[in-house]
This record gives C-alpha cells, structure tokens and sequence, in this order.
C-alpha cells in the first residue's frame, strides 16, 4: 500500500494532451517486472493517485514507461513533472493480455485513442515473438490525425511485411490522405482467421462494444477477444470498493477481461 | 472477568448508553453496560428503553458496530515529504482490546470483513494490525429486535464461532446467571479463572428456550433461497426505480453497515507544500462521485446506486467472497431516515418476478 518512490527520467509530449514518462525507482535494487496489460498506480505528490498502464516493454522494464491523457487534476500534475522529479508508484497490479495463449493464433489488436498505450506491451511481445504467431493485425483510431500516439513507431509497424496496420480517423484535418470513419470498418477487411485468431481491444466503452459486435460477426468467438475494463480505482488490490463490476472487481479480476465473461453486464445500463 | 482481563492488560470497549443510543465505548466497570436498558427498533425508529429488570445485556445493537474501530472511518495511510517520498505512517497495532457484549451478527461481520480485508492478493496492513491482539466475548441474543433477521443470514441469535468465550445470561427462577462457553485457549484460561459452576439441564433447557423465543420473534426475514441468481435476473426490475424514488441517497446504511467496507482517499499537503499526507476514509457507493470516471459517473442514477448496493450485499459478495455480505442485524433499516428495508425490497423483487413468470407462463 506504500508506494515506492520513483525519478522522472525523461517527459515528452506524444501529442497536444497525451504524454510519455520514462521512470527510474530509487532503489533499483528491488527490480521491477510487469507483464503487458498491468497497470500501475501513480501518485502525484499532494494531488492524488491513479491507474494507469505500462506503455513500455515487457522485457525491459526499466525505465518504467507510461503513456498518459491529461483529463483532470491527477494527470495533469503528471504532465507538469519535470526531469529529476519524485513520483509515486505502486503495483503492477491487475491482469495482463493473453499474449502466451495466442501463440499459434493470428493476433488482432484494435486500438482507439490513448487505448493504443496499454496495448502497445502486446504489441512488443508478439513482434519480438514473431514466429509464435500466425497473422498479426494492428487497427487503431483516433478522433483526428493529430491524436495519434507513437507515431514514429506506428511508421515503423507499417512498414513491416509480416503485419498488418490500419490506421483511421473520425475527422480528417490537415493533409491527412488515409482512412476516415470509425475504427470498426477495418475490421472487416483486416486479415485474419477468424477460427483461430485472439483479439486484443482497448478503447472508450463504446468503441470496444461496437469492436466486439464486429469481431463476432466475422466468427472470432467472443471467448477469444479480449477487453481492458475501465472504472473508479482508489486502491488497485481489491480493498477499497469503487472498481466494481457486478461480481468482479476490475482492478484484480481485471482490467484485462474475455469478453463472454463480461457479457452478462455490458448489456445494462449503470453497472 | 472485567478486573480479570483488565488486569492482564485488555482495554475494554463494549456497549455503553451515550446521547440516548447504545455505543460501542471504553467500558471500566459493569457498571458502565446499559443495565436494565432495551431498545425498540423500527424502520427509521429507534427508541431506548427501561425493562423491569436488571438484565445487563436486554437489547439489541445500537447504530455502531466494532467496524468502528477495525476499520477506521479515518486513518491516515500515507505521509511524507516532497523530496523523498519516504512514508512516515506504518501500520501500528491498536493496544490489546477486547470485546466485551458484541453480538453474534457483529462477530459475523467482523470474520465477513477479514475475508475482504485479508484473504485477497493484498491485505489491508493497517486492517490487519487493527485485528491482532483482540479478545471477543460475544453475547448470545435471548431476544430479537423489530429489524432485526439473523436466522435469515445464519449469523445468530446464537453464535457457533469466533469467540474467545460466549454468553448467555439467564435469569430464570430469580437468578440471574451467564451460560458460559469458551471458543479458544485463551478463552478456556480465562474461564477457568472464574468462579463458575457446572452447566446444568435447566440452563440449557432455558438458554435453548431464548433462542428459540429470539428466532420467533425475529422482526423481519429475508428469504436467501435462489437470492443470488433472482437479484442477477432481475437488474432491470421496475422496483428498483420505485425504491430509488424514496431513496435519499444519504448513504447512512452503508456507514452504519458491519460489512460495507468501501473507502475513498484524501490527499492533504502541507501550507508550504513540502509534507504531504494521504488519508483514507469510509465511502459509499451511494454517492455520485463513487463511480466517477473521466467524463462523467458510471452511476448516475439512484436506480442504479441501490441496486448497486443491494446486489452487492445480497448477490455480488457471494461471487466475490463465498458468503452473503449482510449479517441480518437490520441497521440500514432502523436507521434509514426513510425506513427503507432491505428485506422488503428483496420480497418485492422475487414476489414481482414471480407474478411475471406466472403471467409468462399463462400466455
Ligand atoms: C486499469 C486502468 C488503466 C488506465 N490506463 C491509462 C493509461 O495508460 N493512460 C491514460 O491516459 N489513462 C489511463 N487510465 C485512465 C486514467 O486513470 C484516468 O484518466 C485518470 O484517473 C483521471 O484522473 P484525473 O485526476 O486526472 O481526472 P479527474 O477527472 O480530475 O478525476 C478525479 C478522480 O476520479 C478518478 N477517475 C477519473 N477518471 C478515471 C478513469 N478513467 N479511470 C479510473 N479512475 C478515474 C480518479 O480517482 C481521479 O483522480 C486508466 C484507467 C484504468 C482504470
Ligand atoms: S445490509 Fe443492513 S441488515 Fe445487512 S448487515 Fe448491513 S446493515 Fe445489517
Ligand atoms: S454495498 Fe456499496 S458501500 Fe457497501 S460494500 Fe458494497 S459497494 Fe461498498
Ligand atoms: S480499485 Fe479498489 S477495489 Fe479495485
């Protein structure tokens, strides 16, 4: 329940309210490891604490890499820490992406807006692991161009021949010459089987409900597609109440859910 | 037994009248219990009263349970300083108390609240502390209150385990007398140190007419067959809507409730910045804020906060923890200004979903 102290080693921005931290512990010796999909609890001295993903890489861990929206009081304080700064943090907490089980399947991983963060560890696992898997197919969205995240990387993923990427906006700005339209019209084109395929989607609720209709539609059975849950997390270990979901608690039964699991409650309203 | 436990270092916290209710408080003497005292109980009622006789433990539970104390309403869980973050705050351990007078209903929900608190992938450390060295000498129920349905939930009239020792005081044929049981070493030890006699058949014969006499007279009952599986199917039930219409959302249940256990935290710095502290307190699922996530709350209305709130009591605990998360001791209702309860609201749900299938059924 304490949280270890941890020095900002580098912040940059990855658009206008997205930001990266590049994390070192104080006392190194205590190691850190996460598997993709954990999320930490980050506290912003005298401001408050909140979850938020690992965006880094699996097998290096260190420096603790996260990517975060700046919404409201919590993680704006973040995005204001400065090089050399003291940070907070505790966990990895919850579970993680199936990235073990899906070996021999196609992967599928569909992304809208900073939801791209939490799945980028996957991502890494996967391409690293390259010939575990059989086709691998990255969809993500964002509302304009300028939301993207990981750009420089998202180049780099598309110029690979041994994946699939598409990428789209809701709002074309500037001189953006791609896909327009909700990231779900992908998913009907993208390669894949849909009998042996594990999907990954991480996204605002609705674009993960629409993701899944879609997905099923096409026959990827809903046990094999995979959601990371949002709620009201205080604690992250299962003790304060407020991430509940039904009968799961999210910061320990989850974030990372199958889907069938979940559908039961995703159908009502206000759970 | 009092100087006995004393002597050997125990505080003592046990019922005590404060301000016209019953408390849980420091207690010195025997003189401190509510001796001759009973308590009327309704929806939203709560009247203390005088017996005709001196029994020392006539009344049921007052609006504090040893929650109270065990899980802190307000506990500062982290402290430090800007430039290294180290915490200040660890988790000491209270001083050894003992419980003298909780109920079996209380003693339920203290062993309900140690599987939420201790039994996950983290314990809570200060709630673990808090629940070291403590001493329960639990009061059986020889009578029931007007909300009271621990039949219903299994956690009483009687308690089977838990204790240190348990009582039942008698006081047929003008005695007055306390039917012991030890329920560990210690408590064994400390019985032994008593000046006691034999059990008799009478005694028996008269603590089983209390508790049969306390089940009877039991002011309300919860049917738990199937409760589970009927709150799961009935989320979308209109009496969830008519309930919350009455609702004031106060969330006094939750906070009097032995086994809610939810907590929001605080943050706190110091004028010039430099000391920070974090300080955890007691919260409800009955507020807006609860569910609050960027954008807007997940539960916006009060349908959906009561629900909340009764399927997780009565429905979501038995997924997540193996047992109901109510003990039956019917404070949410007694001290609900508007005297909802909660096992009306169950009835009416099951009786609803019944009358729909049967219509189903008819067509
Ligand atoms: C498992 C998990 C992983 C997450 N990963 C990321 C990530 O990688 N990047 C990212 O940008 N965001 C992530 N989020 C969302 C992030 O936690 C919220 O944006 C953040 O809590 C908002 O806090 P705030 O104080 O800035 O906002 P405010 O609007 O000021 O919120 C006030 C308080 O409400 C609670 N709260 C508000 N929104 C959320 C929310 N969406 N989820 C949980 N609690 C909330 C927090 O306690 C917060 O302090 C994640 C959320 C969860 C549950
Ligand atoms: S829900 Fe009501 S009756 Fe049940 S344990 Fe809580 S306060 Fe007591
Ligand atoms: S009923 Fe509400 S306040 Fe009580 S434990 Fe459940 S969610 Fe928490
Ligand atoms: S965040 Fe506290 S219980 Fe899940």
């Amino acid at each position: 329940m304490t949280p270890r102290p941890f020095r900002v080693k580098r912040t940059y921005a990855e658009t206008d309210d997205t930001f990266t931290l590049e994390l070192e512990p104080e006392r190194p010796e205590e190691g850190f490891a996460f598997a993709a999909g954990q999320f930490n609890m980050l506290y912003a001295y005298g401001v408050g604490e909140v979850p938020i993903s690992i965006s880094g890489d699996p097998l290096k861990p260190l420096p603790l890499i996260h990517t975060t929206r700046s919404v409201g009081l919590v993680t704006e304080a973040l995005r204001r820490l400065k090089k050399g700064d003291l940070i907070g943090v505790r966990g990895p907490f919850g579970t993680s992406w199936p990235v073990i089980p899906a070996r021999g399947s196609d992967v599928v991983i569909v992304a809208g807006g900073i939801g791209l963060a939490p799945l980028r560890p996957a991502l890494y696992h996967v391409l690293r692991n390259r010939e575990d898997y059989g086709q691998i197919a990255l969809l993500y969205g964002t509302r304009t161009p300028s939301d993207m995240l990981f750009t420089k990387e998202l180049e780099q993923w598309r110029g690979r021949f041994d994946m699939d990427v598409g990428i789209t906006v809701d709002r074309a700005t500037g001189s953006w010459r791609g896909n327009v339209g909700v990231v779900t019209r992908l998913i009907s084109r993208a390669p894949f089987d849909p009998h042996n395929t594990v999907a990954m989607v991480c996204g605002p609720e609705i674009m993960m409900r629409y993701t899944v209709m879609e997905l099923t539609k096409r026959g990827v059975p809903e046990s094999r597609v995979f959601v990371s849950m949002e709620r009201n997390m205080k604690c992250g270990i299962g003790l304060c109440g407020h991430c509940q979901f039904g009968p799961s608690f999210i910061c320990k039964d989850g974030p990372v859910y199958p889907h069938d699991v979940l559908t039961p409650w995703l159908r009502r309203w206000e759970i | 037994m009092l100087e006995a436990l004393q002597h050997n270092g125990w505080t003592i916290i046990g019922p005590k009248v404060q301000d016209g209710v019953i408390v849980l408080d420091e207690i010195q003497s025997v003189d401190d219990f509510p001796i001759g005292y009973s308590d009327r109980q309704g929806p939203a009622r709560y009247r203390l009263t005088r017996r005709a006789n001196k029994a020392v433990f006539g009344y049921n539970v007052g609006p504090q349970s040893p929650k109270a104390v065990l899980h802190a309403a307000r506990k500062v869980i982290w402290r430090g300083k800007k430039n290294d973050l180290k915490s200040q705050e660890t988790a000491e351990p209270l001083p050894h108390i003992a419980f003298v007078g909780i109920r079996p209903c209380e003693l339920k929900a203290i062993l309900i609240q140690d599987d939420v608190l201790l039994r996950g992938p983290y314990g809570d450390a200060f709630y673990a502390a808090r629940r070291k060295n403590l001493f329960f000498i639990v009061v059986n129920c020889g009578q029931a209150g007007g909300t009271c349905f621990c039949a219903s939930t299994n956690s009483g009239p009687k308690a089977d385990s838990g204790f240190d020792l348990s009582a039942t005081e008698l006081m047929g044929n003008d005695d007055h007398r306390f039917l012991m049981q030890a329920g560990s070493r210690r408590g064994e030890e400390l019985l032994a140190s008593l000046p006691a006699r034999p059990v008799t058949e009478e005694d028996l014969k008269e603590s089983g007419a209390l508790f049969a006499h306390a089940v009877e007279t039991m002011g309300r009952t919860l049917d738990t067959h199937g409760l589970k599986e009927l709150l799961y199917q009935q989320l979308e039930n209109p009496r969830w809507q008519e309930v919350a219409e009455r609702c004031l959302g106060c969330g006094n249940c939750t906070s009097v409730c032995p086994t809610c256990f939810c907590s929001t935290v605080e943050d706190w710095t110091s004028l010039d910045g430099s000391e920070a502290r974090r300080e955890r307190r007691w919260d409800s699922c009955f507020s807006v804020d609860f569910s609050y996530i960027h954008g807007g709350s997940i539960r916006q209305t009060g349908m959906s906060r009561y629900r909340q709130w009764m399927t997780h009591k009565l429905a979501a605990w038995q997924d997540q923890f193996g047992t109901l998360g109510c003990v039956g001791c019917g404070r949410c209702i007694t001290w609900c200004p508007v005297g909802i309860d909660i096992t009306e609201e169950a009835a009416a749900i099951r009786s609803s979903a019944q009358q729909k299938e049967a219509l189903d059924g008819n067509d």
